[in-house]
């Protein structure tokens, strides 16, 4: 009967709600029919991405024939069921349960940093009573500190868990639970441990009252006063939608946007403080020049007169231009334009990397080689050199769903991370990535049956490779929606070609969807608008290639025009950057800050604007385009980034720069880039390029959470976390004892002429012949190249 | 965050191996199932309480995060995470035995003993457990559990004997 009765089901039954009827899906919820149907249903712990707890008991509703009302969250539909959202049981029962809530809730709303945005108070309003009956004490709960980003008034928690439920379910770290039992329920880590997941601020948007809110925001406005715009998160690749609360242009708040095709609901910690760093005490207010090597004041007019004097005094080959990671498309485009008005091409902003030996071959531009929402079914995924859950929080949440859903997924890195799910991670020292990944194409060339690429052999050089990694091969060859990708460090590795064109033959060997995780925001965009040395806007090849950033920073250029960078500490090789920057007799940099090292070699400070203070597009690792609105003026004299640009355009009389607003810069590069379609980069020859030294202890750069960008890195609260403050070297314990290091103490770090003392901590993530420091910060600027050579000595 | 480390210490091979016939009772996904027999053989083999270590430990052994173990833990009154005397003393406080006068062997203990409920004597010799809720005897009420056993139809004389005869 069951078989006859599916075949003739649909999969959907027919439900009545308030008389209204309604078709849903067989074993779906009351409650997602009705909130699909637009019909109110009052709740507080159910949400729609978290599984089901039904412990609120707000969403009781009236079923007909059922003996008592039933919580819609955990009732499934049934066809012909009659439900009754508003009858007189249905309300009892809402009413009755909130008069429950509230026994034990405070009368704070007015000192409370929810009030007017509350789920509860929106609630209580409709089903409270005007008065309480309730004249017993109320129970009070001890705060818990959670870290800097959060903060407690536990007191007002009503236990409905979907902070429990998402660090649990979504963000992999369990860092909350439900102690105790009830009317002595808290909230809380029990051992005051903290919560430090990279997308623990998305628990302040799920909490239904003011129970846990956000710290540095707290206090500081109210939700009725300030206005609301979309704009999108420049810290890394993803692009996940946000938006902006802002008080008359001042940026009190970041909260996500749905998008489900990029962010869901959820947005990385990163994305959502990142903004406090707007108000850094290095934010550039006036444009500065260096009078007779000290800092003056000017006006913008002296200050654009001297830029282009300066500009004008240098042939075009001696300039150098290096876009930084949050630059937009708009100011790539017109960076790309003015160099090459000028008759240059020395711009990049592949300011990490050091391989570019295969630029010519490179697609349009790098992409990861499906729709970010595809990441969820890949049934195996390899990622080679990337620290997804550091580099692209968001986009480590979605191959997180793949392996919840049953799909794999491993990695080859330098390192072993700390992931939030399992999977099969191989970490080889830095030199041996190339190595590793060809033995792995060897393997899956051995699963598929076919001959091995030419030269793969010789660039597996006997490596040696697992029953583990030879299945992982055989389970890419077979995998139906298999994936490769690299990540940031596989861009970064001074064997990136070769890593990239291997990468290439074992997707192919698969038949696997393939791709580069864009390193930042501006990475596509730069490929896009013509801000590498080598393609103009709409990826079409140059005349004459420019020099790349390494090349310039090593050919002593004259002048340097540096567009929201910090270059010793956004370059791979910090000390050649600082050195190469001292050396040019014109530093110009158009900055939103400051820092007292740029002020040291540069010799024109250009004020521009940061996150949010200027209309711009970025575009994400799947190739999409997202246009966003300036929200907060510049504060200062700070103009938008392109505005500076186009006058800069204007004064160097270059034609067609001649722009009235961004979206007109837009609107012409759209038009340039309409043939532009994403591609995957095709397997190519292979041949062994640059080889690392192999010889002594291996530099692993390692960018932290909070360090990949000039705004990030001055957000005080993100620096005041776990995760920004352990700034430490990190080797193997047997490496350790080989080099003479007895245990965790300081130690002396020398590479190409710098040297710095850190902690060290040994840690078996790490393998032998390599060590951890961090990159891209003030602490380790002044070391050498990400990945080289090093030397650690006792300090 | 754990001060345990390397597998486990803490848990001697007798505890693993107690705990291993829990594990293999349940399937590998339900192995949140053995948390609360596990508990059960780290608090005999702690003198009575549970260390913040200890759970910690357990965690790491079932491959599960820290905080599902104290949610289990502390919510039920069996388990005890701070010290605790050699005997334990559950009086039943629910409605059948409140009808059949646990508040006066509650005081009456209390006043024998010099402690509150929830507190330990001096001597370490008994605590007295808050809130216990219905232990199923109640056709016996008024009742106690003491240490794992169930005395009924208590009286203060009973009482008196009953905890007399602890060490």
């Amino acid at each position: 009967m069951s078989e006859r009765a599916e075949a003739n089901n649909p999969g959907l039954v027919t439900i009545e709600v308030d008389g209204v009827e309604m078709q849903a899906p067989k074993g779906s919820m009351i409650i997602e029919a009705t909130d699909k149907g637009d019909v109110a249903v009052p709740r507080f712990c159910y949400h729609r991405k978290l599984s089901i707890a039904a412990n609120c008991r707000m969403c009781l509703v009236d079923v007909e024939k059922a003996p008592k009302p039933l919580p819609a969250c955990a009732t499934p539909v049934a066809d012909g069921m009659k439900i009754r959202t508003r009858s007189e049981r249905a309300l009892k029962a809402q009413k009755g349960v909130m008069e429950f809530l509230l026994i034990n809730h405070p009368l704070d709303c007015p000192i409370c940093d929810q009030g007017g945005e509350c789920e509860l108070q929106d609630l209580a309003l409709g089903y409270g009573r005007g008065v309480s009956r309730f004249s017993e004490r109320k129970r009070v709960v001890k705060d818990e500190n959670l870290g800097p980003l959060i903060a407690t008034e536990m007191t007002r928690c009503i236990h409905c868990t979907r902070c429990v439920r998402f660090l649990d379910e979504v963000a992999g770290t369990s860092e909350l639970g439900g102690m105790f039992r009830g009317e002595h329920t808290e909230i809380s880590t029990f051992v005051g441990s903290g919560v430090h997941s990279e997308m623990s601020g998305n628990i302040i948007d799920l909490c239904p009252v003011g129970a846990l809110t956000s710290k540095p925001y707290r206090f500081s406005a109210r939700s009725w006063e300030m206005l609301s715009h979309a704009s999108v998160s420049p810290h890394d690749s993803v692009g996940s939608n946000l938006q902006i609360h802002h008080v008359r242009g001042s940026i009190k708040r970041v909260v996500p946007r749905d998008n489900e095709a990029i962010n869901e609901c959820w947005i990385a910690d990163r994305d959502r403080f990142a903004y406090q760093g707007l108000a850094s005490d290095e934010r550039l207010n006036e444009p500065m020049a260096k009078v007779d090597g000290r800092w003056r004041t000017v006006s913008w007019d002296t200050a654009l007169e001297l830029t282009v004097d300066s500009l004008r005094a240098t042939a075009a080959e001696r300039i150098g231009v290096l876009a930084g990671p949050q630059a937009t498309l708009e100011e790539q485009y017109l960076l790309g334009l003015l160099l090459r008005g000028l008759g240059g091409n020395n711009i990049d902003s592949r300011l990490r990397q050091s391989d570019f030996s295969d630029q010519a071959a490179r697609p349009a531009f790098p992409w990861l080689g499906l729709p970010l929402e595809s990441l969820d079914n890949r049934d195996v995924t390899l990622v080679i050199g990337g620290l997804l859950r550091t580099e692209q929080p968001i986009l480590n949440h979605r191959l997180r769903k793949a392996v919840k859903a049953g799909g794999r997924v491993a990695y080859l890195n330098p390192l072993v991370q700390d992931l939030t799910y399992p999977a099969d991670q191989f970490a080889v020292a830095p030199e041996r990535l190339v190595p590793a990944l060809a033995a792995l194409v060897l393997a899956a060339a051995e699963a598929a049956g076919k001959p091995a690429p030419d030269g793969v052999a010789e660039l597996a050089d006997q490596q040696v490779i697992g029953e583990t990694e030879k299945n992982l091969a055989a389970a890419l060859v077979q995998a139906e929606r298999g994936l490769v990708l690299l990540g940031s460090l596989a861009e970064t590795h001074p064997q990136a070609a070769t890593l990239r064109s291997l990468a290439a033959h074992l997707a192919g060997l698969g038949g696997n969807a393939h791709g580069v995780v864009a390193e930042n925001a501006a990475s596509v965009g730069a490929w896009l608008a013509g801000a590498v040395p080598h393609r103009r806007a709409g990826g079409k090849d140059v005349d004459s290639t420019g020099l790349d950033v390494a090349g310039m920073l090593r050919a002593q250029l004259d002048t340097f025009v540096l567009f929201g960078t910090e270059p010793e500490l956004d370059c791979q090789d910090s000390a050649v950057a600082l050195q190469a920057l001292s050396r040019a007799g014109n530093v110009i940099a158009v900055t939103p800050f400051a820092s007292d090292a740029m002020k040291e070699y540069a010799s024109i400070l250009l004020p521009a604007s940061s996150f949010g203070e200027s209309a711009g597009t970025l575009v994400n690792a799947e190739g999409r385009w997202q246009r966003f609105p300036g929200v907060a003026a510049p504060p200062g004299e700070a103009r938008p980034g392109w505005k500076i640009l186009r006058v800069l355009g204007n004064l160097l009389e270059l034609d067609g720069f001649g722009y009235n607003a961004a979206d007109e810069i837009t609107d012409e590069l759209e038009a340039v880039c309409a043939g532009v379609s994403p591609q995957a980069m095709a397997p190519g020859p292979l041949a062994a390029n640059a080889a690392t030294e192999s010889e002594g202890l291996q530099r692993i750069g390692l960018v932290p959470l909070y360090a990949g960008d000039s705004l990030v890195r001055r957000a005080t609260a993100l620096q005041q976390t776990d995760a920004a403050r352990d700034l430490r070297a990190r080797m193997h314990p047997e490496e350790a004892a080989a080099q003479g290091l007895d245990g965790e103490h300081w130690v002396l770090l020398r590479q190409d002429g710098g040297d710095i003392r850190m902690p060290l901590v040994l840690d078996d993530a790490v393998p032998r012949g390599a060590v951890v420091v961090p990159a891209g910060v003030r602490e380790t600027a002044g070391l050498g190249a990400q990945f080289g050579r090093v030397a650690v000595h006792k300090a | 965050m754990s001060a345990v480390s390397n597998d486990g210490q803490l848990l001697s091979d007798d505890v693993r191996r107690q705990i291993d016939h829990w594990l293999a009772k349940f399937p590998p996904e339900g192995k949140r199932s053995a948390v609360i027999p596990a508990l059960h053989v780290l608090q005999d083999a702690n003198g009575g309480y549970l260390t913040n270590e200890l759970m910690d430990a357990l965690a790491e052994y079932l491959d599960l995060p820290p905080v599902q173990i104290y949610e289990v833990a502390t919510f039920y009154t069996m388990f005890d995470t701070k010290p605790v005397g050699r005997h334990k003393v559950n009086i039943c406080t629910n409605i059948s035995c409140m009808l059949m006068g646990s508040d006066e062997i509650v005081s009456h203990c209390e006043k024998k003993l010099g402690i509150r409920l929830g507190e330990t004597t001096p001597d370490n010799r008994i605590t007295l457990k808050v809130e216990e809720e219905c232990l199923a005897a109640c056709t016996g009420g008024p009742m106690m559990v003491v240490d794992g056993h169930y005395h009924t139809h208590l009286t203060p004389e009973t009482v008196d004997k009953i905890l007399d005869e602890l060490e």
